[in-house]
């Protein structure tokens, strides 16, 4: 069991970083709670992997210090950590039965045969391997490799947490559901912290408890799925999370009204006052879902014309041309859409105003 | 769409099949002609069945230049591949040092044959050669290895090991190279040591070069003649004539043509023998992991 601290981590690859540039993890604070799922959801090259490697002691960080229930463990390497992680690619020892594959973490930790024994047949029996055991593992496919690569990492008994690094990349798609399924039910029978590492949301959602976003070698925002959904602390997360992202608009401040496209919106008188003390770049975000189109100028509204409708079975998404600006609303199936000239508005409550890419509040 | 039925496919192969017939068995076929006839002059021949072959199966001397060739070759293959790994092992794997390692190495590959055994005659040489030099005015031992038999196999399998243990590194090198980190990686998670690094990743993971490896310099080793011709000339006595010098002296020494052509027959029938030994055994252990 183990509450994981990152104190201020930054790493960077080059032996003497200059600028911000040259990190691939920029500072980074935060705290893992035990036995909780987490998923670390981010675009390829935002320093996930790199965290994770950190996390489980592959990498010492730069900068900061990385805590196992307070204990400091920076310096120690992975092997001392009680940490395991599944990588992209099952990786297995060819030569070795299943049996052999899922006892070798034991064996090299001087684990009795006995026990040994014990503890692989009760992995085994939790990942549906028992009947690969006394096969190679080379032949086997690739999600049952995967699970005797997670299987390595169950077999510890001093294991506090499982790192994934994009485990299901290899995976068919109707396997995917399975050992998704799968990873939730060790989860709970095991109680270990696991983190995983994915660039698809939809695998992020569904898995964790917690989603944490990075970009550009930062955490932007944790959350569960809902929060994420509904209150996106930064511009990415909204555009990242969510199918299509939000709409973001550049827009001016003018008194309590937010200028787009030559129209105001009208914003709660407050909130337009901490947007002017925020200053920066401005943006106004709103999900597709929450604005509606009218063919009537109503309140709060921005005149547009309505560009392309693709019908996604249960919903339409309707591409809108806001001025300059290419704008999506998420219509529900039965709802009447405007042929070309509509008027798009934005409810107070979801419309969101972002300064620098961050939101304020 | 009505199928069209005939045999023109059958001209597609005719390029590969001369390329092949005239590469390969039509010399070999002049060989095997040779082989069952006695030539007493150019336009008389006899025809004498398997008579060279129950000659050449007799000859002692020849017996004698097979087991001579099978120590060797085995020798050399148990210095060349451990060394050969060890060394692949020990190479940086990243930075500018790879590829200065790698020029290194490839040196003695690609300096010709007979310079390779000129290049260990001179350094060889008790008189002013470096090696020779040393070993007698320095060290004080007596060696002379165109005198002393057991001196000049030495001289010949270091210089065998110098010249092709590089081309046993190259290859390893290029297998371990393709092994991902992350099984180095799960390796360190999984608390493995060194040795079980070694055994159950980078050993199973260079199993196909090393076949090559191992056939490649069994076939080179089994067929040596440039180098110890030069340095040696297969003495002293006969104690460094390997099968293929003997060979030479047979056929173009003395001119027996019928004997050498069964001879040779003999010797390609050899390394076929253990090249297929090699294969089976490493393949069929490759083929008991699939089950």
């Amino acid at each position: 069991m183990a509450r994981i601290n990152l104190n201020d981590i930054a790493h960077s690859y080059r032996p003497k970083p200059k600028g911000p540039e040259d990190y691939a993890l920029k500072r980074i604070d935060n705290v893992w709670d035990d036995g909780g799922a987490y998923a670390l959801l981010g675009p390829s090259g935002c320093g996930k992997t790199t965290l994770l490697n950190i996390i489980s002691g592959l990498l010492v960080p730069s900068e900061g210090k990385v805590l196992f229930n307070g204990q400091d463990v920076t310096g120690l390497p992975p092997e001392k950590r009680n940490i395991a992680q599944v990588f992209q690619f099952p990786v297995l020892y060819d030569t070795m039965t299943v049996f052999e594959n899922l006892a070798f973490p034991l064996k090299n930790r001087g684990v009795d045969a006995a026990s040994m024994t014990k503890r692989v047949h009760e992995v085994a029996d939790a990942l549906d391997l028992t009947p690969f055991l006394t096969k190679k593992a080379s032949g086997l496919a690739a999600d049952a490799k995967q699970k005797i690569s997670l299987g390595r990492g169950l077999v510890r008994s001093d294991v506090a947490a499982i790192l994934f690094d994009e485990p299901l990349t290899v995976i068919d798609p109707h396997l995917k559901w399975q050992l998704r399924r799968k990873l939730k039910e060790i989860h709970d029978r095991f109680n270990l912290t696991l983190i995983y590492v994915t660039h698809d949301q939809v695998e992020a959602m569904t898995f964790a408890d917690q989603v944490v976003v990075m970009f550009e070698g930062e955490i932007v925002q944790t959350g569960s799925p809902q929060d994420l959904f509904e209150n996106p602390e930064h511009t990415f997360v909204g555009y990242f999370i969510g199918s299509p992202g939000m709409n973001l608009l550049p827009v001016a401040l003018e008194g309590d009204a937010a200028r787009i496209n030559g129209v105001s919106v009208s914003l709660d008188p407050a909130y337009a006052e901490k947007a002017r003390k925020a200053g920066g770049k401005l943006e106004l975000g709103i999900r597709p879902v929450y604005a509606s189109l009218t063919d009537a100028p109503a309140k709060n509204s921005v005149k547009g014309r309505v560009e392309v409708v693709a019908d996604q079975g249960d919903s339409k998404i309707v591409t809108v041309r806001l001025g300059e600006q290419a704008f999506r609303c998420k219509a529900p199936e039965g709802a009447r859409i405007p042929e070309d000239v509509c008027y798009v508005s934005f409810p107070p409550e979801k419309t969101k105003l972002y300064s620098n890419g961050k939101l304020i509040k | 769409m009505e199928k069209w039925q005939n045999n023109r496919a059958w001209f597609l192969v005719l390029p590969v099949f001369l390329v092949v017939a005239f590469s390969a068995i039509i010399p070999l076929m002049t060989v095997v002609n040779y082989s069952v006839q006695d030539i007493l002059a150019p336009g008389q021949r006899v025809f004498v069945g398997p008579e060279w072959y129950r000659e050449i199966l007799h000859d002692a001397r020849l017996h004698e230049a097979l087991w001579r060739q099978i120590i060797y070759s085995f020798t050399v293959l148990l210095i060349e591949v451990p060394l050969g790994i060890g060394v692949a092992l020990t190479l940086p794997k990243k930075g500018w040092g790879v590829s200065a390692c790698l020029v290194l190495l490839a040196l003695p590959l690609l300096i010709p044959w007979n310079v390779v055994g000129t290049i260990w005659v001179v350094f060889s040489r008790p008189d002013i050669g470096l090696a020779g030099v040393t070993l007698n005015e320095i060290l004080r031992i007596p060696y002379n290895f165109t005198a002393n038999p057991i001196h000049s196999w030495v001289t010949v399998m270091i210089m065998d090991v110098w010249h092709w243990t590089p081309l046993v590194i190259l290859l390893c090198y290029a297998g371990l190279q393709a092994i991902p980190e992350a099984y180095y990686q799960a390796a360190k998670i999984d608390g493995a040591s060194r040795w079980a690094v070694f055994r159950f990743i980078q050993l199973p993971k260079m199993r196909g070069v090393l076949l090559i490896a191992l056939l490649l310099r069994f076939m080179d080793s089994f067929m040596i003649y440039t180098e110890p011709f030069v340095l040696t000339g297969g003495g002293p006595g006969n104690s460094t004539t390997f099968l293929s010098q003997y060979l030479t002296k047979m056929a173009v020494g003395q001119f027996d043509l019928g004997p050498a052509a069964a001879f040779s027959l003999i010797y390609f029938l050899i390394i076929l023998l253990f090249s297929y030994i090699f294969y089976t055994v490493i393949t069929s252990y490759d083929k008991g992991e699939a089950k």
